[in-house]
């Protein structure tokens, strides 16, 4: 699943039949069913939906993965911090943490995108700054286990600094973690990267994302359900590979908590 | 009492916390919103006038602590838009939003607990394994595509139910079940986990040695204490369930809180922004804080100190 997903990110555009951005179909008024040689169909503007989607496997998976990164770096960042030095730094991480919970991510996302304006940039930062407290949430945790465990207190004993034993001790113990939220947290910022496009405050045109592909389908999805369709399902079928990858690095153990 | 009232100071700091952050992303909009109230052909004089009449020309932690005060007076301010008190626009726009709210988590409740209380004694067969693959698509469907497949289906092809807008209860059966699948499956998977650990107990096995049914078993002894863990979470994910509503709102026409803030920030109407947060921001601590004190009450083991 995950290879043709990747393959896709990677020679999609070149795969595109038409191109995404130019109408193709011989009848423009209106959208076309999926017939040869546009297999998918065509969308209002006589674009090809498939050539769209194909393009849009590339930013979609990016926003994702990029997002997923910022998001673990200041999740980790904050985790760590909060669980390895423990008291006031503690207090403070973890009530800021609290503060950003109470936020609907995706209204908080939906503010921030419209005071930095829109651009792939402030998406990527955009979801990141919104989604890295369940991140920190399991880093503490699991560093305060660590923190007390024989191998560290001997690092420290031993008179480690703790920029060492951070660097030495911790962060390869909780890096097993790390990586089985890193795919859950990728299947995360895809959809939220969708919700903000499809709120038509994603990535700006004429960038196709899949999000706001079925974002404008909406106003068709009577007459033309071919063009939500085959969006949401290239949708469900990244997120659903990022899950099945940490379902899969769980041993299946845990419910999952995407 | 000690603990009830610590957690109520702790919930306060963090709304204060969430003022102060949603107040610091509108300070450092680029567009200018006195610009927006007075409207594109408007003279510089009047602009200037808007932005003293509305206070925007003072140092920001000046405008903080005046918002602050009016907030606790209850008083959000005016819509740059259409000039009416936030509060009651606020308050025209939550029932509709608390009723899909209500509905959604219902759903989810349902859903959780039939489908864990389904899947738990079947742990290990087929039939768990397909639920569990069954589960975690559903979890990675984007929410609005599932509502715009519910219209399409349920609304448009087979005419069963009104295509969107808000009336009668017919409008509310599709955008509560979309709302409240996802999370609903979330819950089922949680029950069902914690339902397999606790079957192994020596207190079911008990049960069912004084000669209780396998159902009654689960339905009753088990599902007690299974459930408790649920509770929190249904607490933690109610934020996520507003994120929900925004989409929702969105697709179904719904005329709520997920509608009107998406609004406000396209025409840039700062106090509706700051009003919508915040209120959203009080709806979670306030669940949060309930679902605490309700843990309590229902497992005697912890004791509220």
């Amino acid at each position: 699943m995950g290879a043709l997903l990747v393959l896709v990110a990677i020679v999609g555009p070149s795969a595109a039949p038409f191109d995404p951005a130019a109408a193709v179909a011989p009848q423009l008024a209106e959208p076309m069913p999926p017939a040869a040689p546009f297999y998918l169909g065509t969308d209002d503007l006589g674009r090809d939906v498939l050539s769209r989607l194909l393009c849009g496997a590339r930013i979609s998976l990016l926003v994702g993965a990029v997002a997923m990164v910022v998001t673990m770096v200041i999740g980790t960042a904050i985790g760590i911090a909060a669980g390895y030095f423990g008291g006031v730094v503690d207090v403070v991480l973890m009530r800021a943490t609290d503060v950003m919970l109470a936020f609907p991510g995706l209204l908080l996302a939906v503010a921030l995108v419209a005071v930095l304006r829109p651009s792939v940039w402030t998406i990527f930062v955009v979801i990141g700054l919104v989604s890295w407290t369940g991140v920190a949430r399991v880093i503490r945790s699991e560093v305060l286990s660590l923190r007390e465990r024989d191998f560290v207190l001997a690092a420290r004993a031993l008179g480690a600094r703790d920029r060492r034993t951070l660097w030495r001790h911790v962060l390869p113990n909780v890096l097993p973690t790390i990586v089985v939220i890193a795919a859950l947290s990728t299947s995360g910022t895809i959809l939220l990267d969708a919700g903000l496009s499809f709120l038509g405050i994603g990535v700006p045109p004429p960038t196709p994302t899949w999000g706001r592909m079925i974002q404008e389908a909406t106003s068709y999805y009577r007459a033309a359900p071919w063009l939500m369709l085959f969006p949401g399902a290239a949708l469900l079928y990244a997120v659903l590979t990022f899950n099945f990858i940490a379902y899969g690095l769980l041993g299946g153990t845990r419910a999952p908590s995407a | 009492m000690r603990y009830l009232i610590g957690r109520l100071v702790w919930s306060l700091i963090i709304l204060l916390g969430t003022t102060w952050i949603t107040f610091a992303i509108v300070f450092l909009v680029p567009g200018d919103p006195a610009r927006v109230v007075a409207g594109p052909r408007a003279d510089a004089a009047t602009i200037a006038s808007i932005r003293r009449e509305l206070a925007l020309d003072l140092p920001m932690r000046v405008q903080y602590a005046r918002y602050l005060g009016r907030v606790l007076h209850g008083d959000l301010g005016r819509s740059y838009a259409t000039r009416q008190p936030v509060t009651d626009i606020l308050i025209r726009r939550l029932p509709a939003t608390a009723l899909l709210a209500a509905a959604g988590l219902l759903v989810a409740i349902a859903i959780g607990l039939a489908g864990g209380l389904v899947t738990a004694p079947l742990a290990g067969t087929w039939v768990d394994r397909a639920a569990l693959v069954g589960s975690l698509a559903v979890l990675s469907a984007p929410v609005f595509w599932l509502g715009l497949l519910a219209l399409y289906y349920v609304g448009y092809r087979w005419r069963l139910l009104p295509l969107g807008g808000a009336g009668d209860l017919r409008h509310l059966i599709l955008p509560a079940l979309v709302l409240g699948t996802g999370s609903g499956v979330y819950y089922a998977r949680l029950l069902h986990t914690n339902l397999v650990a606790v079957l192994g107990e020596d207190y079911i096995r008990a049960a069912r040695a004084r000669g209780n049914s396998r159902l009654r078993t689960v339905a009753v002894h088990a599902l007690r204490n299974a459930s408790l863990p649920l509770l929190t979470v249904v607490g933690l994910d109610f934020a996520s369930l507003l994120n929900g509503v925004v989409l929702t709102e969105t697709v179904f026409h719904w005329p709520g809180l997920g509608r009107l803030a998406f609004d406000a920030v396209l025409n840039l109407d700062v106090p509706v922004i700051m009003g919508t947060v915040l209120l959203s921001a009080i709806l979670v601590v306030a669940t949060n804080l309930t679902v605490d004190v309700l843990y309590r009450v229902v497992d005697p083991r912890i004791r509220l100190g």
